[in-house]
């Protein structure tokens, strides 16, 4: 006997293991059924032994073999023996290989009912554990029967472990023994609230599976299921809820608003991340969204209003502006409502206000904002109307007339002194009323409102305001006054000066005092002089005349240093830092804080300062405020106060003389619907002329962002200014397309090129004659023999743009003038395609087939028309040779006129600005190739050839270090081309990089040549 | 719920199976043969759904092992997709950057860290944590083969 066991633990040592098992089937892959043949053989000895370790090794090593797909129905006994072994190890074994090996049809699982009951009474959680697991995967309607009553009973264990277990295995309990339901069904709700999430959450599965079957029996959870869900931070479980509600649902409808409550705050934030990618898609939704702004629950509302923001087009704008105004007006709480008012005011300004077809609607919106109540944001409506009232200059005369408007009303903004965060408005009025005083209609009325006493209670810097454009619109009166007869109107204006100036003279306020004394010194002499019968309306017009134009913020950094100067020197010498710091920066609308003059003592020994400062930067570390713009520590003070006050809900509708925003939007749809008309009318026209055949597909569906043409426009100072050699800034046109940059090629008429640069700004330094090839010129290839037809001669400029939406279509814009004095018509324009260049004709017509150019040309007539080309591969530049044919109408001849497009590669580069990170992490990436040029006697400033290269090929510089510049660029098939610029004394010096090395070969050799040329 | 999980290698080779309703060994081998047919024909940049039957697929590629989960159709995809890597998690944290080999060599443990995840084609434990701490005391007790080898048998 003893021989026996020893024998045993010696073979044991012998006995493969599951590791071995694996590897010898990995090493055995030839003969692989062989081995594992073997193996069973060996294993089916180790399940004759009696020890129970060799037996449960056996049974593991099966259970592998089970998976690999061999039979071992067989051994269905020897696992409920490694099952019922006491210890944990073994019992492990056993259940794994039960759940992996049992179906209902083995016949032994009978035999384990008892040793399961037993286990699930084990002291032991994790023997109770891997039972309630195995059971899960076997379990009959005979076992569901047996244990339903432990495992219910397990449903109250005191480990949560076992519980959570319990509960789930309850559902296949009820599957295979439905009478088990109904006794156990309050213990199952009853775990709904379970303190363990993980029971709660085992629960709710079990429940949701339950009522896809039935849901009418479980509506009367709907409640405890709202509170889980309301309360639950559990993703899994909330996705478990809804998915429950969606079953419940068709019986009780009242539910849908509950779940829909957490369904729409995902769906907006699944939205907002959608609408970066993918704007299109969410714009179709934008009812839906609009309707989220009625929701009762803030934060869906502002998430709501988020999305808002990045869904704005032209064509929406004053729709979706619209329903925030009614919200505005509906809103409660303040909070809510200035955050309303910004949104608003963010979506209107974006991007350089893009979005906004109509200026005076614009304003009228800002001026109805005026009557919110309590808000704190009159600074932030106040810059808007600046800004709109200096850079769109159509709009001038109207906004005037409604700064008059309420400047005239300025005693309702002011009533309650408490209320002034609105009142800064009145400094963006009074500014605009002042400076283009021109567009008064009634001037005087104006500056009588500007000098009521009332005047004097609003805050300091916006009363200098007043003093300083009263005087402005006195220079006015006066020049209007004069003109006249009677002098004495004149005289009495500046009686009324003279009268109410002593009251801002008086003014606590430094600034206004000066301003007021000064200028009433001014108008007293004036005065003087009138009673004398002098003109004198010219002499003080001159002291306010001169425009203020707008300045890019960059624009100073354009400026070339003069030689000489050096910025850095000190003027003076610098102060000491204790004063030095003394000094916060002051914003604009600042609000004015009571400067307390610290008495200087002279005579402080270098200690005592340091301690000092030591203190004082202590003071300031601790004072939240420092750092800010605007010191705000006592508006900090105010809104506390003034949130204590209950305001009635906004007042509404008391400025009679101002037009209400809405009626833009009903004019701005008939503008609108006009031009589609005129369009429209215009297309016809076309398709009539048009032989038949020749439909054109036009689609007269919706009206794309591009059909809509602003009615005003705003100025717009781009950074990237070529070639200004001074202060001269200048201004593109921004037009509803994309930026277009016009170049031309002279070879004719030197005057009448003169007219043209009032309407294309033209950034070449053309003298000679001298043309250059950046983004694409005309070579006529036989100038028209001045003989023949001079007067037809012709004149074309054209512009190659690349079509972001599709990486194949390039758009050539080309302007056709007529500079002869005959009548040119029946223009057709046509191109020999190449292999890899297409022009895009009409369906129907063939490949040589040419465009007709859609309009007729007068003399001195010129007109743009736009031809599409579809282009396989953007690496190289190209040219295409093409013919003009048109008739000349007085003499009934056909001409000819051949030409050249050069499609460079820079014209299929988009002007894309990258931030520097992007950019980084671009050049990290390691997929682009790089590059790189030298020029040689490159002869200007570093910032003029960084504009150049932004100018002529597109690029955007993401960062300036003193002499050097990264930029980039993107072709409109994606390619990132990335520019690294050095320049030391005459030598530039390029590296670039692109993932498309013949592309930027291309595009270096093109900046190469347009700095030969220069 | 859940009715099956399986997991298998890109040459079709099957590394875990889990059913959870009872299944004869036939409908087992048909049901695997068709999985890794289908899902191994997939194209590398398709969607991770497909309609088998009335059960919806679910799969996902983790390096060269395929997890395979089917569920019934009216069950969340999404969610479907967030419990497969969320037994990756697990096993991720168990082996301690898990490969293939992994679960070849210690099949039984892949399936004792499922067992405490999913249960009867439910989800059991959703805190990584707490299935982690479960299998780390069900270890304590367990001794391991070795220690048993190692131990004289009387």
């Amino acid at each position: 006997m003893a021989l026996k066991i020893v024998k045993g633990s010696i073979d044991r040592m012998f006995d493969k293991n599951l590791q071995d098992l694996v590897r010898g089937i990995r090493n055995h892959k030839e003969d692989e059924a062989k081995y594992i043949s073997t193996c069973i053989d060996e294993i089916k000895q180790e399940l004759k032994q009696d020890n129970i370790a060799v037996k449960a090794n056996a049974v593991c090593k099966l259970t592998y073999l089970q998976m690999l797909g061999y039979d071992v129905s067989w051994a269905a006994f020897n696992i409920v023996e490694v099952m019922s072994s006491s210890k944990f190890t073994y019992k492990r074994i056993g259940y794994l290989a039960a759940s992996q090996c049992f179906h209902e049809s083995t016949d032994v699982i009978m035999l384990t009912t008892n040793q399961i009951r037993k286990d699930l009474s084990s002291p032991n959680q994790y023997d109770t554990g891997v039972a309630l697991t195995g059971l899960s995967c076997f379990v009959t309607p005979d076992l569901a029967r047996d244990l339903a009553n432990d495992i219910m009973t397990l449903m109250s264990h005191t480990k949560p472990y076992i519980r959570k277990k319990a509960v789930l295995i309850m559902y296949k309990v009820f599957l295979k023994y439905p009478e088990s339901l109904r006794p156990a069904f309050p213990r199952l709700k009853e775990k709904l609230e379970d303190p363990d999430p993980g029971v709660q959450s085992a629960a709710v599965n079990v429940i949701c599976e339950l009522a896809r079957r039935n849901p009418k029996n479980y509506l009367s959870l709907a409640p405890l299921f709202f509170k889980l869900m309301t309360s639950s931070t559990n993703n899994w479980v909330l996705i478990k809820i809804i998915k429950l509600f969606g079953a419940l649902t068709p019986l009780e409808p009242r539910l849908v608003y509950s779940c829909v409550h957490v369904v729409k705050y995902l769906g907006l934030l699944a939205m907002s991340k959608i609408l970066k990618t993918h704007p299109k898609s969410v714009q179709s939704h934008k009812d839906l969204i609009l309707q989220c702004l009625d929701d009762k629950d803030e934060s869906i509302r502002l998430r709501a209003l988020d999305l808002l923001y990045g869904m704005v087009s032209k064509k929406n704008l004053m729709e979706i502006v619209k329903k925030l105004m009614l919200h505005v007006d509906k809103a409660e709480g303040t909070t809510y409502r200035d955050e309303l008012l910004t949104k608003i005011i963010d979506i209107c300004s974006q991007s350089n206000y893009q979005y906004i077809t109509n200026f005076e609607w614009y304003i009228s919106i800002l001026v109805e904002l005026t009557r919110l109540e309590g808000t704190r944001h009159g600074h932030l409506i106040a810059s808007q109307m600046l800004d709109v009232a200096i850079r769109v200059k159509a709009i001038r005369a109207f906004a005037v007339a409604q700064m008059a408007t309420l400047l005239d009303n300025a005693h309702l903004l002011t009533g309650n002194m408490q209320r002034n965060g609105i009142c800064e408005v009145l400094y963006a009025a009074a500014w605009i009323c002042g400076e283009f005083s021109e567009h008064l209609e009634n001037p005087m009325q104006t500056l009588e409102a500007m000098l009521r006493p009332k005047v004097a209670t609003l805050p300091g810097h916006i009363q200098a305001v007043y003093v300083q454009n009263a005087a402005k619109l006195f220079a006015t009166v006066l020049k209007s006054q004069e003109g006249n007869t009677d002098s004495t109107a004149a005289q009495e204006t500046s009686q009324l000066m003279i009268d109410r100036l002593p009251l801002f003279v008086q003014s606590a306020n430094l600034e206004v005092q000066e301003r007021a004394s000064c200028i009433l010194q001014l108008v007293k002499y004036i005065q003087k002089l009138q009673q004398k019968d002098v003109e004198i309306a010219e002499e003080v017009n001159a002291l306010f005349a001169g425009e203020l134009n707008p300045v890019a913020p960059k624009a100073q950094k354009k400026v070339p240093v003069p030689e000489g100067l050096d910025l850095d020197a000190w003027i003076n010498e610098p102060p000491s830092e204790s004063e030095s710091e003394d000094e916060q920066p002051k914003a604009i609308f600042a609000k004015e804080e009571p400067k307390h003059s610290r008495p200087r003592h002279t005579e402080v020994d270098e200690k005592e300062l340091a301690r000092r400062r030591e203190a004082r930067k202590q003071e300031q570390a601790n004072n939240p405020f420092y750092i800010k713009a605007s010191p705000s520590s006592q508006k900090a003070v105010y809104y506390k106060s003034h949130k204590h006050k209950i305001f009635p809900p906004c007042v509404l509708s008391f400025f009679t003389g101002l037009p209400m925003s809405d009626q833009y939007v009903k004019l701005e749809e008939e503008r609108r619907q006009k031009e589609r008309a005129e369009k429209k009318k215009k297309e016809k026209k076309k398709r009539k002329e048009k032989r038949s055949g020749r439909g054109k597909k036009h689609d007269s569906g919706p009206e794309s962002e591009e059909d809509i043409t602003p009615a005003h426009q705003v100025d717009i100072v781009t950074e990237e200014m070529p070639e200004v050699n001074s202060l001269d800034i200048l201004y593109f046109k921004k037009s509803s397309k994309h930026k277009k940059k016009k170049q031309k090629k002279e070879k004719e008429e030197k005057e009448k090129k003169k007219k043209k640069k009032h309407h294309h700004h033209h950034h070449h330094s053309d003298g000679g004659g001298e043309e250059s090839v950046q983004n694409g010129t005309v070579e006529e290839e036989e100038p028209l023999p001045v003989s023949v037809y001079q007067s037809s001669a012709r004149h074309s400029v054209y512009d190659i743009q690349g079509n972001l939406q599709d990486g194949s279509q390039v758009v050539v814009s080309v302007i056709f003038e007529n500079k002869g004095d005959s009548f040119l018509k029946s223009m057709e324009f046509n191109v020999l395609d190449s292999l890899n260049s297409k022009l895009q004709r009409p369906d129907g017509s063939g490949p040589h087939d040419g465009l007709t150019v859609p309009f007729q040309l007068p003399p001195g007539v010129s007109n743009e028309a736009r031809f599409v080309f579809t282009v396989q591969s953007i690496i190289m530049p190209q040219k295409l040779k093409g013919t003009l044919t048109f008739i000349v109408k007085d003499s009934s001849t056909h001409e000819k006129l051949d030409f050249k497009l050069h499609f460079t590669c820079t014209s299929y580069l988009i002007t894309t600005p990258c931030y520097s990170d992007a950019f980084a992490k671009l050049l990290e990436s390691g997929d682009l190739k790089g590059s790189s040029v030298r020029l040689e006697g490159v002869n200007m400033p570093f910032h003029h050839l960084l504009a150049r290269i932004c100018f002529h090929h597109h690029f955007s510089v993401v960062e300036r270090i003193d002499s050097c510049a990264s930029m980039y660029s993107r072709s409109i098939q994606g390619h990132h081309v990335c520019l690294l610029v050095k320049t030391s004394g005459q030598t530039v010096s390029i590296d670039a990089k692109c993932d498309e090395p013949t592309l930027l070969g291309n595009v270096l050799d093109e900046i190469k040549q347009t700095f030969s040329q220069c | 719920m859940m009715r099956f999980l399986l997991l298998f290698s890109r040459q079709g080779k099957l590394r875990l199976q889990k059913w959870f309703t009872p299944m004869s060994e036939r409908e087992k081998k048909k049901i695997i043969r068709d999985m890794t047919t289908m899902v191994l024909s997939r194209q590398p940049r398709s969607c991770n759904f497909l309609h088998w039957k009335d059960l919806k697929i679910i799969y996902k590629r983790y390096a060269s092992l395929y997890f395979c989960l089917a569920i019934e159709n009216q069950e969340n995809e999404l969610l479907a997709l967030e419990v497969i890597h969320r037994y990756v998690e697990l096993l991720d944290k168990y082996f301690g950057n898990v490969c293939e080999l992994d679960i070849i060599f210690n099949f039984e443990k892949a399936y004792f860290i499922l067992d405490e995840f999913l249960m009867g084609g439910e989800i059991q434990e959703t805190s990584k944590q707490i299935v982690n701490r479960c299998i780390e005391s069900s270890d304590m007790l367990q001794e391991t083969m070795e220690e048993y080898m190692s131990k004289p048998a009387f």
